[in-house]
């Protein structure tokens, strides 16, 4: 019992010591990532301010970002609403096809997608990398989305239905409002994947760069490296922010269904 | 949708059988990619080597993981538990690409690692044999996945009927013998889940390798990006993407069928 | 009195699978019905089918004179209890009960007061403003029956409302139910498998198996006379002994039935279509009754030994095996001070009455 607390504990150190290390050196007033710190500076913030590249690639990540948590959640809802609630033939070969990119290694995604708009001819751009992002967070959006819709009684639309709501008002007045919760997370997770992905943007990348793309090109420069430190922290704060609102959600969407709390996210 | 993913999918098996010739792209149909894959050896090196390391990554990172699920799921209070699993979330919400490069930051030669290990005296010289090697790629993986491992055998561990420990117990199994007997063999299906989750992922991984694998830890995704964007021959980076998926997918399916009877 | 509800050759299939072979069913205006049967008999699929949630693959249904082949869920003059009570569980409970009315171009004054006066009928006055997700199984029942109820619809669909409660509160909500259909004097249709409920409760029940309506009659009608010997079977306990037909004259049949001896039974307690085919009868376990040392016969008697009982307090069922027979027939009989309880074993007669044979149509 006790030394499996401290096993806990050691592992936790193991999970936070890259973590916490961002923050450390992008204070730390010295060119180098080591050890001992030189002194308190918050230069490097400051420099992130002046770098243009920097803030057209975070617009990029943004757009393609917001893009694709949007189209995927939008396929999320309806592939998670055909499943729960219709019958169809090959559903489960079809389901399965769309969760295919859950498990299939990215690399194979990104030169896949790659090779097809070579052939097309299509050029790259943003909408190449959205395109790549989506085929990505649709499965994660679909699996959140599902376990919301799941735990929906499918009386409860038929009520209103027989309350004399039309189809329609049913969806909108019942079951929208009770799967909010679960759009919100399956939104803001697959905006997450998509502003952390680099290996699809990095193939499918045209002229302008995401932000991890943006970051790749920034590692071989020791230079940059505080910079790129206090940008990291920077992203840290935002995500912890993001986790939060996330969260938020959650909760609010078990208290209003009177759910027993079961657990964090994913 | 599905076309989506079955057209490039369909594309890249029909690409791994061209050829190609600088910018040329010849379609005849031909297995010389494959050949080829098959004979030089700094190919099957690659895959070998991916293979082998996604091995070990997945060994280590769920025998590593396991403990934790366990720990949390039997030893911490209920109403800890969301915030231990909050706990061991958080530090993956930051960017992968920055993750990867700060392990190469900590083991690095005068990196956080050693010039803390040379304040405090406790070595003389840096270590070298952490960075720039497998060692690097199978710590910052295990490291990745973390969550990952840790959340479907965690999910698996809660769905232990408690009473069935007291069961065992009650006829007459102590706790170690309890732990291999039930609690164990009901956690597989958790356990499978997150092998095959860092399995599967880490065979096509590109950024860790390339950031602290140094030229031994490299990996097949490595050379399928050289193959993609810098030799220009997209027949063979496809024929080694087919190949890789092809590995993982029979390996998966061979452990699958190995733990069959957990899975029911 | 007219049909309320009309329903005739209504066919339906699921793909290949046959789950309404045919049903025709007339429900008067006021009527407590109930659809009883197995599970899987079909008794959800074609409450569906009235409310509108399943269409038909064959004949016509009409409501209060009109056919509702094109009518949809949302606009038929039926509300339906489900039986998972389908609470909107992001609405406070008077949202929920309020949640028809909207459509019905109420004022918000009127909508509240109709809310407030259906919750008063259910028992549940005072509880608009509670979060609907914090009600107890009892409480949400009642308040899936206020939301149904203040639409003041023809009829009234209830799919097993009472199988998700405890035995005290489904028999407090059985009795409440039927108050509550004398005084709004709408057409309730009932869907349960527990004979009992079903008997309690309706004025008519049909009782149904794979699609098929195999009896529709009264509670009393039912009990007593089982047109069939599956409908007996589960409708009660029912004992089943070999009959042979020996003859027959203008007004009775005899038979000779195993373990009790020769029986004339009257063509008036013939189910149609019965006569010639019988070689069963029936005989409810109050049919018969044991003979205690001393007691007067006001009947025909037959000898039988207890193989076995089941003291229930205030009833004793014995199992016995009438002289001649092998068949175990069962007996209730009342428990008082002056009667032992018998033991296994003991050798006793039992008294029976031609007048309660059944038989059943082929
Ligand atoms: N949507 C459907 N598709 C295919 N078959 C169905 C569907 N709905 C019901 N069935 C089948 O129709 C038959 C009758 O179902 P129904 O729900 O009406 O039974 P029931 O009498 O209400 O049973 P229970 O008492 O268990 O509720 C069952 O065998 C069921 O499997
Ligand atoms: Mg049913």
């Amino acid at each position: 019992m006790n030394w499996l607390r401290v096993y806990a504990i050691v592992y936790l150190v193991f999970l936070y010591l890259p973590v916490l290390l961002l923050p450390v050196f992008s204070f730390n007033d010295a060119t180098v990532i080591a050890f001992p710190l030189q002194g308190f500076t918050t230069q490097w913030f400051k420099e992130l301010a002046g770098i243009s590249a920097l803030h057209g690639a975070l617009k990029n990540s943004l757009f393609i970002g917001i893009v694709s948590a949007t189209l995927s959640t939008i396929l999320g809802i309806c592939a998670a609403r055909a499943s729960t609630r219709y019958r169809f033939p090959f559903k489960a070969p079809i389901m399965g096809a769309i969760m295919l990119p859950l498990v299939l290694p990215e690399i194979i995604v990104a030169v896949s997608l790659l090779v097809v708009l070579m052939q097309l001819g299509f050029s790259l751009t943003s909408w190449t990398v959205i395109m790549g992002h989506t085929l990505i967070c649709t499965p994660f959006a679909i699996a959140i989305l599902s376990s919301s819709f799941q735990g929906l009684d499918q009386s409860l639309e038929e009520a209103a239905v027989d309350l004399g709501e039309t189809r329609w008002g049913a969806f909108s007045k019942i079951i929208l409002p009770l799967v909010t919760p679960g759009i919100v997370a399956s939104f803001l997770i697959a905006f997450t994947i998509s502003m952390d992905e680099f290996i699809i943007a990095f193939f499918l990348t045209g002229a302008d760069p995401t932000l991890p793309v943006y970051i790749w090109s920034q590692l071989r420069f020791p230079k940059r490296l505080p910079s790129v430190m206090a940008l990291g922290t920077l992203l840290i704060v935002a995500s912890l922010v993001l986790l939060s609102v996330a969260e938020y959600f959650r909760r609010r969407g078990i208290r209003r269904t009177g759910a027993k709390d079961s657990g964090g996210f994913l | 949708m599905l076309l989506l993913l079955a057209v490039p999918l369909a594309t890249i098996f029909a690409f791994s059988f061209w050829s190609q010739d600088f910018l040329s792209i010849d379609r005849t149909l031909t297995l010389k990619n494959y050949r080829e894959a098959f004979t030089d050896p700094i190919y099957r090196v690659f895959l070998l080597r991916s293979l082998w390391i996604s091995g070990v990554v997945t060994v280590v990172t769920v025998v590593l993981a396991f403990p934790i699920a366990y720990f949390v799921s039997f030893h911490v209070p209920p109403e800890r538990k969301a915030l231990w699993i909050f706990l061991i979330t958080i530090p993956f919400w930051t960017s992968y690409l920055l993750r990867a490069f700060l392990w190469k930051v900590i083991l690095g030669f005068n990196g956080v690692l050693n010039s803390g290990l040379l304040g405090l005296g406790i070595i003389d010289e840096p270590l070298t044999f952490i960075l720039y090697n497998t060692n690097a790629v199978v710590i910052t993986l295990a490291h990745a996945f973390a969550p990952f491992t840790i959340l479907p055998i965690y999910v698996a561990l809660e769905k232990i009927d408690r009473s069935l420990l007291e069961a065992s117990q009650d006829l007459g199994e102590g706790t170690a013998r309890t732990f291999f007997r039930v609690t164990l063999p009901l956690a597989m299906p958790g356990v499978v889940a997150a092998t095959l989750i860092v399995f599967i992922p880490t065979i096509g991984d590109y950024v860790t390798p390339r950031l602290v694998g140094g030229p031994d830890g490299l990996m097949i995704a490595n050379m399928i990006q050289t193959q993609f964007l810098k030799l220009n021959n997209a027949p063979m980076g496809a024929a080694l993407s087919v190949l890789a998926m092809g590995a993982v997918t029979l390996i998966s399916l061979i452990f699958l069928f190995a733990n069959r009877r957990f899975l029911k | 009195m007219s049909s309320i509800i009309s329903l005739s050759g209504i066919q339906k299939y699921y793909g290949d699978y046959h789950a309404l072979r045919g049903i025709d069913l007339e429900i008067k205006q006021g009527e407590f019905f109930s659809l009883l049967g197995p599970s899987g008999c079909g008794k959800t699929t074609l409450l569906r089918v009235i409310a509108g949630f399943e269409g038909v693959s064959e004949g016509v249904l009409l409501l209060d004179g009109a056919d509702m082949a094109r009518v949809p869920a949302n606009k038929r003059p039926t509300n339906m209890v489900f039986q998972s009570y389908a609470i909107f569980p992001h609405l406070t409970v008077g949202q929920n009960v309020a949640f028809g009315l909207r459509k019905k171009g109420l004022s918000k004054d009127d909508m509240a007061k109709a809310a407030a006066e259906a919750l008063e009928m259910v028992g549940l006055a005072g509880y608009g403003d509670r979060a609907a997700h914090a009600l107890s199984g009892g409480q949400r029942q009642r308040v899936a029956l206020a939301r149904a109820l203040v639409l003041k619809p023809k009829v009234l669909l209830l799919d097993e409302p009472l199988s998700a409660l405890d035995k005290k509160m489904r028999e407090q909500m059985q009795s409440e139910l039927r108050r509550l259909q004398r005084q709004v004097g709408i057409t309730f249709i009932l869907v349960t498998h527990d004979q009992e409920e079903a008997l309690i409760m309706s004025d008519r029940i049909a009782v149904m198996f794979e699609g098929e309506i195999a009896q529709m009659a009264s509670p009393q009608e039912l009990y007593r006379r089982p047109a069939t010997r599956r409908v007996g079977e589960f409708i009660g306990v029912m004992n089943f002994l070999e009959a042979k037909q020996t003859g027959t004259s203008e007004k009775t049949i005899s038979f000779d039935v195993e373990g009790l001896g020769a029986a004339e039974i009257g063509i008036d307690q013939f189910p149609e279509g019965a006569r010639a085919s019988a070689d069963v009868v029936g005989l409810r376990p109050e049919a018969l009754s044991i003979l205690f040392e001393g007691q007067k016969t006001s009947g025909r008697v037959a000898d039988a030994t207890v193989q076995d009982l089941a003291y229930y307090g205030d009833m004793t069922y014995y199992e016995v095996t009438l002289e001649g027979s092998s068949t175990p027939v069962t007996i209730s009989m009342k428990n008082l001070i002056s009667r032992p309880v018998l033991e296994r074993g003991t050798k006793t007669r039992v008294q029976w009455d031609e007048r309660s044979l059944v038989i059943f149509a082929a």
